[in-house]
Formats: C-alpha cells, structure tokens, sequence
C-alpha cells in the first residue's frame, strides 16, 4: 500500500466518524446545525482525500477528468436548485429523489466494476459477484421503487393502491427472474445475465411499489431509504472503500428503525405494507350518513369561547392540516391564545405526515418553537389536564377504539385525545379515516364537531377569538 | 474467504450497531430532517463515482461514471442544503419581530 493510499484510507475513517458525530448531534434540534456541519465537512475531507488519491495515482485520462467534473457539476446544480426550492410539504417527494439516486449511483458503481472485471483477464472474484449483485439488485429496486413513490406522493401516479389481478404473481415472478439470473451470474461470469438481473430489479421495484397506498408511505420512504444505505454499503465492499461500507450501514441502521417506528405506529407489519394493496389514498372522504346521529355540531364562536377561555389547550394536527396548508393559520391561532395566557402545545402523532416527523417540519416552518411540539408517549398523561384538545384533520390516531380487542386498528398507539375535559374537532365531513371505520371520539358527549375546511376553520377561530376578547 | 473479505464485513456489521445506538436517541421532532442528512451520507458514493471516472477507458464505462458522478452529486448536495434549510426553522422561541429583523439581515439565529 502506497503512503497516499494508506493516508486517504485514514481520512475516510475521519470522515465516517463526522458522519457518525453528525448523526449523534441530531439528539437534540438545539446542536443539530451542528450536526449537519459536521457531517457535510466529512463529506467535504472524503471528496478531498478521493481527488488526491485519484491524482497521485495518475491513471486518469483528460475524458475521465472532464466525465466527472462536468458529471457532479450537472448534479450539484439540479440539487441545489431543488433543495433551495422545494416547498416544506414535497419534502417526502425530494427524500425519495434522493433514495432514487443515491441506490441508482450505487448499482452503477457495481455495474461498472463488473464490466471492468469481467473485460480483465484474471475474471471476477467470487465474493466480490455476490457483494457486485446485491448492490445492483438493491440499488436497482431502490433507483425505480423510490421514483414510484415520489410520482404517487407528487400525484403524479394515483396514491391509491394499483392492484390488478396476478399482480402478485408478477412480483414474484420478476423476484424469481433476478435471483434466477443472479444465480447464473454467480456461477457463469456472464455481463448480459447481470444486465437482466439489473431489468428485472428495476420492474420488481416498480410492481413493489405500486401496490402500495398513499398512507403506507412513511414506511415505504423510510425502507427505501434503509435500502440506499445498503446498497452504497454493498459498494463499498465490491470497490473495497471503508468510507462507503461505514456510510451505508449508518444509513442501513437509520432507515431500518424508523422503518420499524412507522410500521408500529401504523400497527401494521412491515410484510403486510409491502405486500400492499390494503393502504387507501388520500380521497378516501366517503360521506357515511348514518354516523351523524349522536353527533354534536359547533360553529366558530362557540368553539372560540371554549379556546379562549381555557387554561390549557393541546392541538392535534393531522396530515389534513398539511393537506389543507393551514400550518401557518393553526400557528397564528395558538400565537393569539398565547398571548391570552392559554398553554398550548401540540401532540404530534409519529405518523402525522407523509414521512417520519415530517408534521413537525411543517410546523416549525410556520414558526412554532420545538419545545412546544410534544411526542405521543411525552403529552398522553397531559390529556387529562387539558381544558379543550383541538383535533385538526387526524382521526384514526386518536380513536379510542384501538384500545379494544377486534377493531382494525386494535392495539395501535393512539393520542389520548378523549381525557382532555373537551374537544373540538375539525374535520370536512364524517368520512372515515385510512382504516375506514367509524371514530368513537366524534360520538363523546365532550367532542364538538366543526364541520369545515382547516385552513378556513382556523382563520375563523383566529377571527372570532379576536372580537371576543376585543 | 479473504481477509480484505472478513476485514469489511467487521467494519460493516460495527457500523451497524453504531448508527442503531447513535440514531436510535434521534428525537421523533427531528425525524425528517435525520433522513434528510442520511440522505446526505449516502452521497458518499460520489466516491465510487469518482473512482470510475479515474478507472475506466471505454465509453460505456465513461457513461456509467457521468450518471453515477451527476447522481451522487445531486444526492450530497441537494442533501446537506435541504436538511440545513430544514434545521434552520427549528427554534426554541417564537420568532418575534425583533428576531425576524435580524435573520433578514443576516445576522445571529436562533438555535
């Protein structure tokens, strides 16, 4: 090993450990600028260290050169521009773009060194065609899977699950397909079976995808995700480079627990997800006329004096308010009850969004201070100290019917909602929820309905809480 | 099985169990913007991209390289802005007018 490559290998460890650094910042938001700082400096030495050792080594042609500049160039611009420019609530689309190609780069990186190996005379070592098909079959899956799922989250591609008759069938027999040729790859170096290992990764990543409802979507980003991680990771073991194993299971483990996080919250397994077709789109607000009975309605002063006049009010913002883009508006609201001397915090379900903790970006966007964004397990026991809980586009989250044995959701983690001494909630009709069953919360002799748009319920309230108290 | 073979799956499993126990006292708050910035540590892979660029000589591989160099790149960077924009709008007080006036100015902010 040359000094320059012994020191370059050095400074990739520097770099995984500011990724690892990074990462363990990100434990409170008060040091998580720092955090990302330290990360993109690793970030930064890694590249450095990469252009040395590429230098040094000499090997490189003009054209090499001029790829790779113009290459990263090209990408960086189209990044920036969209991280600069895309709006709080497409964050899931751009994650997903990013998982897209972040798993593409890495099964190209495998391709390449596979086509490099198999033109060499001493043929391609057996281990390294494991690593080499792991990484293009999970790179691939990744590459179509997360375009899918950013098109469906754009509504580019219907959110409702696309289920067709042998669809399983399909997906099985594209599994079948890639294992098959990756099987002959293994055992007879062969380039044209790798490229249709790489064909039948990318169908299978759309057909694994498809199925899959627009609610379903935290899970799947953050699988995705977990996928990248591995992939990059199964690079870094085909061309040998620490930095890229290191980085890929920190992503691997990243997205592998907020995977599990979403699933549980969902209260439904990660298996069940992906074999899909049960997930529902965002439209599912099926008016059901019988569940008004027993029903109380409100209009906006009545729910204004409750708000105004409490010592204590707990907002639950569900994906309808980011729906409704009527962040800014709550925000305004609880701004007013503030300065009124109301307590207000907000109960942020792990499974309010599109993505994981995606409720809270969008309210710290509209100026909410974190300390007031509370954790489900942090604000349940607070319910019952709350004068008025206002539920605002969230239903089966705070359905107490996941407390019984034998309903659909029995058993998912659930908002208290129901302790607090009243509540208001916000909601366009009585349609049902992703799990399409009826609320228990809305048929309380506490809970008040108020049927309307978020964004135009919530400059009401703002509005009438002003005239009454002047 | 070699020992560079055994030496990367040591590496990796470590790895592992690190980013389990690191990212696992990841406050939920913070979970967007955690995906986000692994996110940008994939991007790493612009390395391997890069490593191509250096290796190959044919024009199928000079292909390979410009996709995997324009993808990584837009991984890493788009990556790290997006998670500090998103970062940046975390903070512990309401931003009142004397705040905003000094942010639109450039100035101090608020952690």
């Amino acid at each position: 090993m040359s000094t320059v490559t012994w020191v370059s290998q050095l400074v990739y460890v520097v770099a995984a450990s500011c990724f690892i650094l990074g990462l363990h910042l990100m434990n409170n938001p008060a040091t998580a600028r720092r955090g990302n700082q330290f990360s993109t400096a690793g970030m930064a030495i890694g590249i450095a260290a990469t252009l040395v050792l590429i230098a040094h080594a000499g090997v490189i042609s003009a054209t090499g050169w001029a790829v790779m500049i113009v290459g990263a160039l090209l990408g960086s611009g189209v990044g920036l521009y969209a991280a600069r420019t895309i709006q709080m609530t497409a964050m899931p689309q751009l994650v997903s773009m990013f998982n897209a190609v972040g798993g593409g780069a890495a099964a190209l990186v495998a391709i390449h060194d596979y086509i490099h190996l198999a033109g060499a005379a001493s043929g391609v070592p057996e281990a390294t065609t494991i690593t080499t098909l792991l990484d293009v079959i999970i790179g691939s899956v990744t590459f179509s899977g997360s375009i899918i799922a950013a098109g469906k989250l754009q509504g580019l591609i219907t959110s409702a699950p696309v289920v067709f008759p042998g669809a399983r069938a399909v997906n099985v027999l594209l599994a079948a397909a890639a294992l098959a040729a990756g099987g002959f790859v293994i055992s007879t170096p062969s380039l044209p079976a790798l490229w249709v290992v790489v064909i039948a990764a990318l169908a299978f990543g759309v057909a694994m995808v498809m199925p899959i409802g627009g609610a379903d979507m935290p899970v799947v980003i953050s699988l995705l995700n977990a996928f990248t991680g591995t992939a990059v990771a199964m690079a870094g073991f085909v061309i040998a480079n620490w930095a890229l194993i290191i980085a890929g299971a920190l992503v691997g483990a990243s997205g592998g627990i907020l995977t599990k996080l979403m699933a549980d919250a969902m209260n439904r397994s990660i298996g069940n997800i992906i074999v899909g077709g049960f997930g529902t789109g965002d439209s599912a607000v099926a008016l059901v006329p019988g569940a008004a009975a027993g029903v109380r309605a409100i209009e906006a002063d009545d729910a204004a004096i409750q708000l105004a006049y409490a010592a204590k009010v707990i907002i639950v913002p569900g994906y309808g308010l980011a729906a409704a883009q009527a962040q800014h508006a709550v925000a305004e609201l609880a701004d007013l009850l503030e300065s009124r001397g109301v307590e207000v915090s907000y109960a942020i379900h792990p499974v309010a969004g599109r993505m994981p903790g995606h409720m809270n970006v969008l309210l710290a966007e509209a100026n909410v201070p974190y300390p007031q964004l509370k954790e489900m397990d942090e604000i349940n026991p607070e319910f019952s100290r709350t004068d008025v809980a206002l539920v605002i586009g969230a239903n089966d989250v705070t359905n107490p019917a996941a407390r019984r044995p034998g309903t659909a959701i029995s058993g998912m983690p659930i908002l208290d909602v129901d302790q607090a001494k009243s509540i208001i909630v916000i909601k366009r009709s009585m349609g049902h929820g992703y799990a399409g069953i009826d609320n228990e919360l809305y048929s309380n002799p506490k809970t008040s309905m108020y049927f309307a748009d978020a964004k135009a319920a919530l400059t009401g309230l703002t509005a009438a809480v002003k005239t009454l108290v002047g | 099985m070699s020992t560079a073979l055994l030496t990367d799956i040591v590496i990796f499993v470590l790895s592992l169990w690190v980013g389990f126990e690191v990212i696992s006292k990841v406050p939920a708050t913070l979970h967007t913007p955690l995906m986000s910035a692994a996110n940008s540590i994939h991007g790493i892979i612009l390395v391997g991209a890069m490593l191509i660029a250096a290796a190959t000589n044919s024009w199928i591989g000079y292909l390979i390289a410009f996709f995997a160099a324009a993808f990584a790149a837009a991984n890493v960077v788009g990556g790290y802005v997006v998670t500090g924009r998103m970062l940046k709008m975390f903070r512990r007080r309401p931003a009142t007018q004397a705040v905003r006036a000094v942010q639109a100015s450039g100035e101090g902010r608020l952690s």
